[in-house]
């Protein structure tokens, strides 16, 4: 059990990392997919292996899918706007929000 | 010392995931970072599969490797000009996010190894197609039909919410 959670725990924080070091925003998207799936990835290590009996952890992992998907569709329709707004997506330039 | 098939499946999809979540944040071209994030969720996906919990593996190949994978590949096609690089980053930034990270990745697996997780019990083999619909479609306790007209309700909104944002005025 301790090894998947390794695994989970990397996974969030190289997701940190790229949150915290890339310039483009949909560099930083990835980067949140990769927390997003990390936190997945232990809600159901924590269910199989602490509560097999229940299904709590699962939908949660279910639920957590669905929001994210979500998010990121919304998210990618921002930087798609702003795209057209001011034909770039790294960050340096969004300092304005005037179109 | 023993190891059985499964741990070596195991360590393998972990390598995956450990290797290719680091080319992601890491490499220059932005579509590179995309198609190792897809690998990176396929190994996702093998995690619960392993674990016996097809059902979520199968949501996780539908929803993320099937869908969340092609919109970022066709937004990076829209937005990302002929031959774009990531920029340089200044080094004192990027060392602070490097300190950050490798800091708190020390702290949290060094909590994990030590904290004692009791007694946990391997039992359970797959669980039943059945068990999973009576759970999500029932509104007794532990049934979640709520949070699933929650889901559905802000799916609609974000629908709604990103025809309005993208659409050309």
């Amino acid at each position: 059990m301790e090894y998947y959670l390794i695994v989970s725990t990397l996974m969030l924080f190289i997701g940190i990392y790229g949150f915290i070091t890339r310039r483009n925003l949909l560099a930083v998207l990835i980067s949140v997919e990769l927390m997003l799936n990390s936190v997945d990835i232990n809600f159901a290590v924590f269910n199989r292996y602490l509560f097999p009996e229940h299904l709590e952890g699962l939908f949660f992992t279910l639920f957590a899918i669905g929001v994210s998907a979500a998010e990121t569709a919304v998210a990618i329709a921002i930087i798609i706007n702003i795209y057209r707004n001011i034909r770039s997506i790294q960050t340096r330039e969004l300092n304005t929000m005037k179109h | 010392m023993e190891i059985s098939l499964q741990e070596i499946v195991f360590f393998i999809l972990a390598a995956v995931i450990v290797v290719c979540s680091v080319l992601a944040v890491t490499t220059k071209r932005i579509l590179r970072s995309a198609t190792h994030l897809l690998f990176v969720l396929f190994a996702t996906a093998g995690i619960y599969f392993q674990l016996n919990y097809s059902f979520w593996g199968a949501v996780q190949l539908t929803v993320y490797a099937g869908g969340i994978i092609v919109l970022y590949v066709f937004s990076i096609l829209l937005t990302s000009p002929e031959g774009d690089h990531a920029e340089k980053l200044k080094r004192g930034k990027f060392f602070a996010g490097l300190v950050a990270a490798l800091a708190g990745a020390a702290i949290c697996i060094f909590l994990t190894v030590t904290h004692p997780f009791g007694a946990y019990r391997i039992a359970g083999g797959e669980v039943p197609m059945k068990e999973i619909g009576h759970a999500l479609m029932g509104t007794g306790r532990y049934q979640y039909l709520l949070p699933f007209e929650l889901i559905s309700v802000l799916l609609l909104a974000c629908i709604v919410g990103g025809i309005m944002i993208a659409r050309k005025r």
